[in-house]
């Protein structure tokens, strides 16, 4: 019992959600690599291009972000590359004939509309999150290029759709500021409100949520939205971003995201995650990615070490959970 | 009860022998210097509070854990089982509090599962019914090989893994609370399962919370208690009350509270009139305040569905529920929880607790809008709550922060009261408040029912321990088929009177 009181008083500076081994799993690699990085390639701890990957990160990260909740209340959104793409064609194309408020407004209510719709498939006709997420994708895309007609989208005769992300405040990306406000928010929605407690009890064990007199469906809905509409603002980030859209990006987005979400620690089991956690997850990708381009090493072996890092976390979780009790 | 046909016990012929066993978990000591021995053929049961150690005895004499220091010997010999497998090769069998059936094949499947007759790889079918119906005719069970072993009863689940453990040459078999889910009949059956082992020479160890099950089965009973043995008796020489007393180190005192009957101008808080819901038809009930009402039945007769509709957790076909006057209806439990109207469900790890988060999570889980502001949680306030609730319940924690896995079965539960007294109840339905939890904590729980009723709640105890619903009710309501078929009051609420009214045109 002494030890634990020791180990106890040494963890009190450690924030509450990093305290088991399990959940704070990815901060040990992520310093290591930083560190690694840093001495081993003499561009890395370098402003511009930590500032640069945060800016090619901030659409991963907003998603990811959004995709933890999800993944807290049971749930899995698939999704949200389809949706990111349509989003981000269709606002763009609107923002060539009128405001750029219109065409951001317009771009997150379609990213909205189509998290509840997913969200009330899953809720209400009890399908599969992974299955009804999938058909949406298809369902999305397809969309996407009809509307498209497959065409790239280009916005060289309005830059001022440009500045939602590339205006320059405080010596920093408006992109960047969007992304960490949207996290920042994200985060304490899960630890410090009510629908975030509602999503862990909802994915940790719907029937005793029912029970205490959550509506557990509604809960799901709302992860679904959130995850939609955060799909659209940042296909709007990186449309503003290179002044194109194109119904083709966004098709292995999902893919990346999750992976992000799960090397971060949040649990495929529902009921418990972390939206700081994620963000790490999804850095530590970048960074390996990063990383391998300074140091010149074959893109191909990025691929295979991603996989590899993918298994060693859902490892982890799964050994945690059965060593739980 | 005393009806178990004594063997001859005198012949020295230990089957297992245990000498110096100590365990410890993470410093904490789970066994220490145990000396155990059991005879060939004798039902041996092994008895204790939650933590005793009952459990992690029955562990390393199947091999599943191995113990710190000690010996263990088999007919003599001294072995050292790495893990259960070992074991079975010794004819040492386990069955499990969680049941190893694989749903989807038929029964004769299962009990071959592993040790199918085969030819080049394909499973020969008829040779593997007929080793089955040959197991299955010795043993006396009546099972069609195949039936689809998911679609069987519990008990008859257990069976198959007893015919499974049989296949295996066992001739230890160790059963750990074999009879926790089980209804009265089904628990009557396995125990005349477990008789007919014994007769036939193998040797059982019980693992058991039922006492009164402990001492008409067995021969022997071992006392644990906080990892010590305390004494092996024969059965025949000790009583319920005398093993409470050893289970405990102390007297329990009496079992129940004392009844304070309701005043008798009390008011009534609730009425079910007419209703039919899912396993439910035509309940009639009323309910005052202060009362505790039991309802008694069997396993499947209803009770549990009752509750659930009056919690408005399943849909109601006709009929009416009032509270206070106002009529309840509604798609989802929040309903009944604004009516004031709470229920602790009847499996605590399935449909009550989030076992992952924090004993603070679990008790304002359902009253969170009350400690915050625009769905912003007022921490301070949260904790401050809780502190009340768990002062008010007596739960023993190391605090607030502390994952509610790590409470004991007893203080779980007080957890799920914690978290429905926060909803300011006027009629609270505890369905089996005490399943899994150790004889001392279930006086604890049984005060607050006590405690509550005093305060003027109307209280509805479902239970499949008789004794317990005839020990804290006022008025006890018996369901049948999914009927209330009889109301007991005064000297008429009796076990005889209750289980004529349950088993009625059933035998």
């Amino acid at each position: 019992m002494s030890k634990q009181g020791s180990r106890d008083s040494v963890v009190r500076f450690v924030p509450q959600s990093l305290r088991s081994w399990r959940s704070s799993g990815i901060l040990l690699p992520f310093s290591l690599l930083f560190v690694v990085l840093s001495f081993s390639s003499g561009a890395f701890l370098n402003p511009t291009n930590l500032l640069n990957i945060l800016d090619q990160q901030s659409a991963f990260l907003i998603i990811a972000a959004a995709g933890t909740l999800v993944l807290v209340t049971g749930g899995i959104d698939l999704s949200v590359g389809a949706t990111y793409a349509l989003a981000s064609c269709v606002s763009a194309q609107y923002a060539e004939k009128h405001s750029i408020l219109a065409s951001v407004i317009l771009g997150i209510v379609l990213g909205l509309v189509v998290g509840i719709i997913n969200g009330i498939i899953v809720a209400y006709l009890k399908i599969n999150p992974l299955i009804a997420t999938l058909a949406m994708s298809f369902v999305i895309g397809g969309l996407g290029s009809k509307f498209t007609k497959g065409n790239l989208i280009v916005l060289t005769d309005k830059p001022e759709y440009g500045k939602i992300a590339q205006t320059v405040w405080l010596g920093v990306n408006t992109s960047i500021w969007i992304m960490a406000v949207i996290v920042v928010l994200l985060g304490i929605l899960l630890t410090r409100t009510v629908i975030g407690r509602y999503m862990i009890a909802a994915g940790g064990n719907a029937q005793a949520a029912r029970l205490a007199g959550i509506q557990v469906n509604r809960v799901r809905i709302i992860a679904f939205a959130l995850s939609g509409a955060a799909a659209a603002v940042a296909g709007i980030i990186d449309a503003s971003r290179v002044l194109s859209a194109s119904a083709a990006l966004g098709s292995t987005l999902a893919f990346t995201v999750l992976a992000g979400i799960v090397v971060g620690g949040t649990s495929i089991a529902g009921g418990d995650g972390s939206v700081w956690l994620t963000v790490l997850g999804v850095l530590f990708i970048a960074l390996i990615g990063n990383g391998f381009d300074l140091l010149g090493i074959d893109p191909l072996y990025q691929q295979i070490t991603l996989g590899l890092i993918l298994l060693v976390a859902v490892g982890m979780d799964a050994y945690g959970r059965s060593h739980q009790r | 009860m005393k009806s178990a046909p004594h063997r001859n016990l005198d012949s020295d012929t230990y089957e297992i022998s245990l000498v110096g066993i100590s365990k410890s978990f993470g410093g904490v000591a789970a066994l220490s210097d145990i000396a155990l021995k059991i005879r060939a053929g004798e039902i041996h049961s092994l008895v204790g509070e939650n933590g005793a150690g009952k459990s992690t005895l029955g562990k390393i004499i199947s091999g599943i854990t191995t113990p710190d220091s000690g010996t263990l010997s088999l007919g003599g010999q001294e072995m050292s089982f790495g893990s259960p497998r070992d074991a079975l090769a010794h004819g040492i069998v386990t069955i499990a509090q969680e049941l190893a059936i694989v749903p989807a094949l038929t029964v004769a499947e299962n009990v071959l599962l592993g040790d199918e007759p085969r030819a080049r790889g394909f499973i020969k079918r008829r040779e593997l019914r007929r080793r089955f119906d040959e197991l299955a005719k010795k043993v006396g069970f009546e099972f069609s090989s195949d039936t689809i072993a998911g679609t069987l009863s519990i008990a008859d689940q257990q069976k198959v893994e007893i015919l499974r453990a049989l296949s295996r040459n066992a001739s230890v078999i160790i059963m750990d609370e074999p009879t926790a889910a089980l209804s009265r009949i089904e628990s009557h059956a396995l125990h005349e399962v477990i008789r007919s082992l014994a007769a036939e020479g193998k040797t059982v160890i019980l693992i058991s919370h039922f006492l009164s099950e402990v001492l008409s089965l067995s021969d022997t009973i071992t006392v644990l208690r906080d990892g010590q043995l305390i004494k092996t008796m024969a059965a025949s020489e000790v009583t319920e009350d005398g093993l409470i007393e050893l289970m405990l180190g102390r007297t329990l005192g009496a079992l129940y509270p004392a009844k304070t009957h309701p005043k008798f101008n009390s008011p009534s808080v609730m009425f079910v009139n007419n209703l039919s819901a899912p396993g439910v038809s035509n309940a009639w009930l009323s309910l005052r305040a202060g009362e505790i009402l039991g309802i008694a039945g069997l396993v499947g007769s209803g009770r549990s569905e009752l509750a659930r509709a009056i919690f408005q957790d399943s849909p109601a076909f006709s009929g009416s529920i009032t509270v206070n006057g106002a009529v309840l209806a509604g798609k989802s439990p929040r309903v009944a929880l604004q009516k004031q109207v709470v229920m602790i469900p009847e499996s605590r790890k399935d449909s009550g607790l989030l076992l992952g988060r924090s004993i603070q999570e679990n008790i304002t889980l359902s009253s969170l809008e009350k400690m915050s502001k625009w769905g912003w949680i007022l921490r301070s306030q949260e904790s401050k709550i809780t502190k009340q609730a768990l002062e008010l319940v007596k739960v023993k924690s190391a605090g607030a922060k502390q994952k509610v896995s790590a409470l004991s079965g007893g203080n779980q539960q007080k957890v799920l009261f914690a978290r429905m007294l926060l909803n300011s109840p006027r009629v609270l339905i505890a369905d089996e408040p005490t399943r899994g939890v150790d004889v001392g904590s279930k006086r604890a729980i049984y005060d607050l029912l006590t405690d509550l009723a005093k305060d003027g709640l109307g209280i509805i105890v479902i239970s499949s321990d008789l004794e317990e619903v005839l020990g804290l009710a006022h008025r006890v309501v018996v369901m049948r088929q999914g009927r209330i078929v009889t109301e007991l009051t005064g000297r008429a609420m009796n076990e005889q009177a209750v289980l004529e009214a349950a088993f009625a045109e059933q035998i």
